[in-house]
């Protein structure tokens, strides 16, 4: 509800976040490194392994039709095409319309669903697998997401993403401060599924039969390489985006001060990510539906609580 | 509407909900722990700071009641599952996922029905302690229908206690001390005497799967002390 409506704000934004999300990675792995003692890649280290992968040639194996090549660029396309509906800090996005919440959620899903396409075309056995493990998670996950997507939708009485967003804070009157924590952490494990984070999928792991999102992109290389790493981070941006947009107080001194709020928790969510990845291990595949349906059945009571009292 | 009574009861219905998808026993016996150390202190946080101190009974009850079953009836279930050498509950009758899904219709069920138990008289922090004791309850004895091993049923017995004691405490049931010190300590002897079954069990049969003394009949040969006779295998 606060949102100004100014549109040069908001593209400055997206151009921001489109420079700034592989920055995320390395806020991460500087984490990790500091808990286990290392000095760790640089922070700019994916921007540098971006531009190196960019300049070699893509190599395709002679099994694959062309959905392996199509994949990485369609998958990137249709992220930066939901991003294109997130507000960016206090700035509503232009493009908003009533349901864009589902849009966003369903662009996302195609990205993935392609991701998915390519790790079968491969013909790896492994890449398979992963992609299997891939669309048994994110089953789950997206019940979670909806689930939340119904708590929001409830208290702004809107299913656009713009709107979703704006009203609910931990300050906000008449709404249960526990039913907010409560969505807000259910939020934060779905970003950990979807983004393949530690407690569900190891990125560092190279071993065939642990990996997820790794297995399916064992078949790349080059600059598609590049994109999907490219895409990932949009991905784990526009999610913690997401969730900074839940508890982003809404009376903040100007839109500058509201930006730089934005943009600062954005990185401390990485952090935080970087935390989570240094303290936990990898929770067996068989335990990682009990973790979802577990934040399902804590959005659901947040669901209560707000229908109820 | 203060809010920390509301986390405080949130934070037990999550425990429950964690604890009916948890396999290990000394998880499950920490978050009983758990929900006994946030009984205690809840009568605490429900009292009105603002008007007067708490009376000295309240805080008594809120130290033996953390004492007891924060610390206490925790410790002597971990012995009994030391003694009885297991670890993990690996064949309930319910899977764990189910079971969330279960306790989940039961939470939804609570909230939906809570204003039917009772009338409008209370304050609006006790009205949620309402369904969320109902369903600490439900899940209680849930856990002892869908599980098999006597010690997880035991621990279930607790969490169906533990909702009792929230109702009492939610709904600020005054001078209930006496009454409240009577019921712990019935629980604290059936905890005891539970415990010391599960380690006879244990030892007269190697297992304490609850579900197979149903078979339990006379031995009519005395010559093969292993298995009794009515015993089947499954």
């Amino acid at each position: 509800m606060m949102y100004n409506v100014n549109h040069g704000f908001w593209w400055a934004m997206f151009l921001a976040s489109l420079l700034l999300a592989p920055l995320l990675f390395g806020i991460i792995n500087k984490v990790k490194a500091f808990f286990a003692g290392r000095r760790g890649p640089r922070l700019l280290q994916l921007y540098y392994d971006m531009f190196k992968l960019s300049r070699k040639a893509g190599i395709f194996s002679r099994t694959t039709s062309g959905v392996l090549q199509l994949a990485p660029i369609m998958s990137l396309l249709a992220t930066i095409m939901a991003m294109l509906f997130v507000p960016g800090g206090l700035f509503r996005s232009p493009l908003a319309f009533g349901g864009d919440v589902i849009f966003f959620c369903y662009l996302l899903g195609l990205s993935r669903m392609l991701t998915i396409l390519a790790a079968m075309d491969t013909g790896s056995s492994f890449a398979g697998m992963g992609a299997s493990r891939e669309a048994h998670f994110s089953v789950l996950a997206e019940a979670v997401l909806f689930a939340i997507v119904i708590f929001l939708a409830i208290v702004a009485r809107s299913i656009c993403l713009s709107d979703l967003l704006s009203p609910l804070s931990l300050v906000t009157p008449g709404i249960s401060v526990p039913a907010v924590l409560l969505v807000a952490g259910a939020f934060f494990i779905v970003i950990l599924v979807e983004n393949c984070r530690l407690p569900f999928d190891d990125p560092e792991t190279h071993l065939e039969l642990t990996m997820i999102h790794e297995a399916m992109i064992l078949d790349y290389a080059g600059p598609e390489l590049a994109m999907i790493h490219y895409t990932a981070s949009l991905k784990l941006w526009s999610f913690c985006a997401v969730l900074t947009l839940l508890l982003l107080p809404q009376r903040v001194a100007g839109p500058l001060t509201g930006m730089l709020l934005y943009l600062a928790l954005i990185m401390v969510f990485a952090v935080g990510i970087g935390v989570v990845e240094s303290i936990m291990a990898r929770y067996r595949f068989l335990k990682v539906p009990h973790l979802l349906v577990g934040s399902l059945a804590a959005v659901l009571t947040a669901v209560l609580l707000l229908l109820f009292f | 509407m203060s809010s920390l009574p509301e986390i405080i009861l949130i934070m037990f219905l999550l425990s429950s909900i964690v604890l009916v998808s948890s396999s290990r026993l000394v998880h499950c016996i920490q978050l009983v722990a758990l929900q006994g150390v946030l009984l205690g202190i809840m009568p605490l946080i429900f009292w009105d700071w603002q008007s007067s101190a708490p009376h000295g009974e309240l805080v008594f009850l809120a130290i033996v009641n953390i004492a007891v079953k924060g610390v206490a009836l925790p410790m002597l279930l971990i012995l009994a599952m030391r003694r009885a050498q297991v670890r993990r509950e690996l064949e309930p009758l319910v899977g764990y996922a189910l079971s969330q899904l279960i306790a989940m219709l039961i939470i939804a069920g609570c909230f939906a029905g809570y204003r039917h138990l009772i009338g409008a008289a209370a304050t609006n922090s006790a009205l949620l302690a309402i369904p969320v004791a109902a369903a600490t309850m439900l899940i209680g004895l849930f856990v002892i229908i869908a599980r098999r091993k006597a010690i997880t049923q035991v621990i279930g017995f607790l969490v169906f206690e533990n909702g009792i004691a929230v109702f009492a405490s939610g709904l600020m049931v005054h001078h209930g001390a006496i009454v409240e010190l009577g019921i712990l300590l019935d629980v604290f002897a059936l905890v005891f005497i539970m415990g010391i079954a599960v380690f006879k069990i244990s030892r007269e049969f190697q297992h304490i799967d609850a579900d197979r003394l149903n078979t339990l009949r006379d031995r009519r040969d005395p010559e093969s002390p292993a298995t009794p006779a009515g015993y089947t295998g499954e």
